[in-house]
């Protein structure tokens, strides 16, 4: 057996592995610790709580906040938040439970604990959680809607269950209004297969931040889609722990940023155990001036997941002048006796010879670039598995590619 | 009678060594029906004449025209050119990713013709057309050009020459890297859109073996940026025996390439 191998990889420039982690170094957990200087580079020993008072009130220097608009995110990252019910609409079908349930119900805290200071203001304020139970092996569909949410701050908190050997698909959608800090916990039990969509389309001025949490048991399969079209800031962090053997991750998300959205996400896939296998594809078009994208690729391989085999990658397409996309895939190996490991990252403008091309054919310079940007993207809505979402994502994206038209 | 016709063009492209001139005026008249093949060495500015035609941005016009039955051909946009009857078959025809051949054909076949194909006509023909270039049913569904072979790109180009009917075809260098079956399969498609539409062919090739397949009426020999001499067939059947090098060794160049058969 080859010797242990830890490798952070990270593209130049991404500043990621020499800033200091000020969150972590304010944290009263480690105020009186005896490594409280030495700053947290590695995924694998970032500080987590459940409390908000655990964390210093963020200034924007720190490692999970550097990429994000701080000052417009106060509200929630610092502020009293409503935790109330959020009014939702959802589909019930046999196969599925949907209730509220309370704080000290035994499914809440079961996938994850918060890592950043909004994750932990919405868990210590969210008065009943909505709990989603798959119970059935027919697979089956639930949609939850979140409409016009208001402009005050909220907490939320979901959890996700799908028992053993179930198979289900629940979508999260959200439009209209909305200031929201979330927490959504995902448990997969043994042999269980899910997907988890959750789709952004929010009004322009919302923001939106969730942090997703997902435990994986034996032998099961999650999906996690994210689909950021809508909103100011919209901030979604899906964290996944493959704790047990067997297990398999498919992580993927599409954002498509206009003039001054910032849309954010941040993964994290934990190999904990043998054998377990992930798959990160994260897809970005960007136009227009102030359109900032952000993709942070956290992959940890600890030394208990031998046999591991992970790929993540992230594409973003630069339709404009203006835009900014930032893309920080990070691999951490602490076993030499994997798989596979890989990553990829690419960032750039249109491919003028695919342009030629198209127009070679008669099509016009516009509708060359929409067919690319569509082409592009719909390689993530084909992966949903739910033929009327999949319709109703590629209807939006050509809603925002006609923006594209009007703006250019 | 559609005619396309080239008149001392100059053609200069950038390099990092500064701009550098490519074709140096060339003179060209293909009527409808015609087969021009042009042939020639490596760098003679073959490729060139065949972008510049289409519209590529990196060829920069530096005189001379470009006229389709008198219409100037240089003022128009890339997918102008092809709306007005030009087509120009791709040495290496570029990966779209995520859009389905069938999509593309559609898209395109719209833009030509400036309205919709009827549906239930326009699927047969793409099967009929798709089962005389030897290509299976489930290649439509495949995305343009990924993971293709080269012959099967080479088909698609032939395929997508086939259903939009243009007026002239440009082939660059289609026959390169195909097998003796793929080549003879692309010349009959080739073929059979000229018998069918009267589409005036130039077909740019290095060797003469394409020539078994598809008989040109003229034989244009190019050398560094001008065509150093013309005639009919039988010109193809002296190169083919005789290589480029008399060419090359009076306009002074060195490092004579063949043009036999690969």
């Amino acid at each position: 057996m080859s010797a242990p191998v830890t490798l952070v990889t990270s593209p130049a420039g991404s500043g990621i592995p020499n800033s200091p982690d000020h969150s972590r170094l304010g944290s009263k957990q480690h105020s009186d610790g005896g490594w409280g200087l030495v700053p947290v580079q590695v995924r694998s020993a970032r500080f987590s709580s459940f409390e908000i008072d655990d964390f210093e009130a963020v200034t924007g220097q720190e490692l999970e906040w550097k990429h994000s608009p701080v000052a417009k995110l106060t509200p929630l990252t610092g502020g009293e938040l409503d935790g109330s019910p959020l009014p939702i609409e959802a589909s019930n079908a046999a196969g599925l439970r949907i209730e509220w349930i309370d704080r000290d119900d035994q499914r809440i805290g079961r996938a994850g604990k918060p890592e950043e200071r909004a994750s932990a203001n919405a868990w210590s304020s969210f008065q009943k959680a909505l709990a989603i139970t798959i119970t059935g092996e027919e697979p089956v569909e639930v949609v939850v809607n979140r409409t016009a949410l208001g402009t005050a701050p909220r907490a939320a908190h979901t959890v996700i269950v799908a028992e053993h050997h179930s198979r289900g698909i629940v979508v999260l959608q959200g439009s209209g209004e909305a200031l929201l800090s979330e927490n959504v916990e995902i448990v997969l039990e043994e042999g269980a297969e899910l997907t988890v969509v959750t789709v952004q389309e929010w009004d322009d001025d919302a923001i939106h931040l969730a942090s997703h949490f997902a435990e994986i048991g034996r032998d099961a399969r999650l999906r996690h889609v994210v689909v950021s079209l809508g909103g100011s800031v919209v901030r979604i962090n899906p964290s996944t722990h493959l704790s047990s053997e067997g297990g398999d991750v498919e992580l993927f998300g599409l954002y498509f940023a206009d003039t001054g959205q910032h849309l954010e996400q941040q993964i994290f896939v934990n190999h904990d155990a043998p054998n377990t296998k992930s798959r990160v594809n994260y897809k970005g078009a960007l136009q227009g001036v102030g359109a900032h994208t952000v993709w942070v690729g956290d992959v940890l391989i600890r030394p208990t997941a031998a046999g591991t085999d992970s790929y993540e990658q992230n594409r973003n397409l630069l339709l404009t002048d203006g835009a900014r996309a930032d893309s920080v895939p990070n691999l951490e190996i602490e076993t030499g006796d994997i798989a596979g490991a890989g990553h990829a990252s690419a960032s750039g403008r249109f491919d003028d010879e695919q342009l030629f091309y198209l127009q070679a054919r008669g099509i016009s310079e516009d509708d060359a670039r929409r067919l690319v940007v569509r082409g592009f993207l719909s390689e993530i809505v084909q992966k949903i598995g739910s033929p009327a979402l999949e319709a109703r994502l590629q209807e939006a994206i050509e809603a925002e590619l006609l923006v594209d038209v009007a703006s250019r | 009678m559609s005619v396309l016709e080239v008149k001392d063009l100059r053609v200069s492209v950038e390099t990092e060594q500064g701009t550098k001139e490519i074709l140096k005026g060339v003179d060209l008249v293909v009527n409808e029906g015609e087969i021009h093949a042009i042939m020639g060495p490596n760098g003679s500015g073959k490729s060139t004449l065949a972008y510049t035609i289409a519209g590529h941005p990196k060829y920069h016009v530096e005189g001379g025209t470009i006229t389709l039955d008198g219409e100037n051909v240089l003022a128009m946009t890339v997918d102008a050119r092809a709306r007005a009857g030009l087509f120009l078959a791709m040495q290496y025809p570029v990966e779209i990713p995520g859009v389905a051949v069938t999509n593309f054909l559609r898209t395109a076949k719209t833009a030509i013709d400036g309205v919709q194909p009827s549906i239930r006509t326009w699927s047969k023909e793409v099967t009929e057309a798709m089962k005389n270039l030897r290509m299976d049913p489930s290649f439509k569904d495949r995305n343009v050009n990924e993971g293709f072979s080269g012959g099967e790109k080479k088909r698609n180009e032939i395929l997508q020459l086939e259903l939009l009917k243009p007026k002239f075809a440009i082939l660059d260098e289609t026959d390169s890297g195909l097998d003796v079956d793929a080549l003879k399969i692309v010349s009959e498609g080739v073929n059979r859109a000229k018998a069918n539409t009267g589409l005036g062919v130039l077909l740019i090739t290095h060797y003469t073996r394409i020539l078994r397949y598809i008989t040109p009426d003229f034989v244009h020999v190019f050398v560094d940026g001008r065509i150093a001499e013309q005639g009919g067939p039988e010109l193809a059947d002296r190169l083919e025996n005789e290589g480029y090098d008399r060419f090359l060794t009076e306009s002074g160049l060195a490092d004579a390439t063949s043009p036999s058969q690969a």
